[in-house]
């Protein structure tokens, strides 16, 4: 196949071209952000086990709970799909199955989000009792 | 051609250096650690899925939620909660490290073995400390 693209142009589509930190920057930040929110979110577990259906609604009703648990479910969802795409990218050399394995936890941990989020606010805003 | 004056260097993994010796490839606790960073990270993969499947059974009501609360009371239910608190705690402190290592900080060889051990010690004792404290206050 004939390349019209000339030498730079290659080079400067490859690599880290003035961008390549963003995503290392981006899954520390998250990292730092769980710190707090992952040990409010193994409080709120414990809370969570301790009652039944009724006291796990009126815990998730409450606005300060609810924020918290999406913010736990949006930081945590952009830390595991930064995880994830650096062990695939890592481990994986085959074009194919590589963007395959990227597309799907893309995917995944946006539908997973997107479900966990919307069942919250559900829960929160009153569509649950 | 000359005679080497001593054998060359080959792959760690094939020098056979004698026991003790430094060419000799050995397991190190820093490898071990950042294996179980990787490995634990994808278990809480999975730990995202069961938070779903909860915030799912909690928005679709009483009878869903008491089924998603048995199979988590169950012996196998447990044993995977369990398995995820470790990870979680393990993930969290070891990540912690990471984000020392990543300012330059505790990089040196007695350090970072320091600091790996602590890190495993953290996750084993929170987790007992969590899920006494859950069992304790008549958690299901």
């Amino acid at each position: 196949m004939t390349d019209f693209r000339t030498p730079l142009s290659r080079a400067r589509g490859s690599g880290a071209a003035g961008h390549g930190a963003a995503h290392w920057v981006a899954e520390r930040v998250s990292a730092i952000a769980l710190i707090p929110l992952t040990l409010w979110m193994v409080y709120a577990a414990l809370v969570i086990a301790g009652t039944g259906y009724e006291g796990a609604v009126a815990f998730v009703a409450h606005p300060v709970n609810a924020v918290m648990i999406v913010l736990i479910l949006a930081v945590s969802g952009w830390h595991m799909h930064a995880g994830a795409r650096v062990i695939i990218e890592d481990y994986l050399q085959k074009m194919l199955g590589r963007s395959a394995l990227l597309i799907l936890n893309l995917f995944v941990v946006v539908l997973l989000t997107a479900l966990a989020v919307f069942s919250v606010l559900k829960v929160a805003l009153g569509g649950a009792l | 051609m000359t005679t080497p004056v001593r054998e060359r260097p080959i792959s760690p993994h094939l020098m056979t250096g004698g026991l003790g010796s430094p060419l000799l490839w050995r397991w190190h606790l820093t490898m071990f650690t950042s294996i179980l960073h990787r490995a634990t990270g994808m278990a809480l993969y999975g730990g995202a899925v069961i938070v779903t499947a909860w915030a799912l059974a909690l928005g679709a009501g009483p009878e869903a939620y008491q089924a998603f609360f048995d199979l988590m009371a169950s012996p196998l239910g447990r044993l995977v909660l369990v398995g995820l608190t470790l990870s979680l705690f393990y993930h969290l402190a070891n990540g912690l490290r990471h984000l020392f290592w990543d300012a330059g900080l505790g990089l040196s060889v007695t350090a970072s073995f320091r600091s790996g051990v602590m890190a495993m010690a953290f996750s084993v004792v929170a987790t007992v400390v969590v899920w006494a404290a859950g069992l304790g206050s008549g958690g299901q």
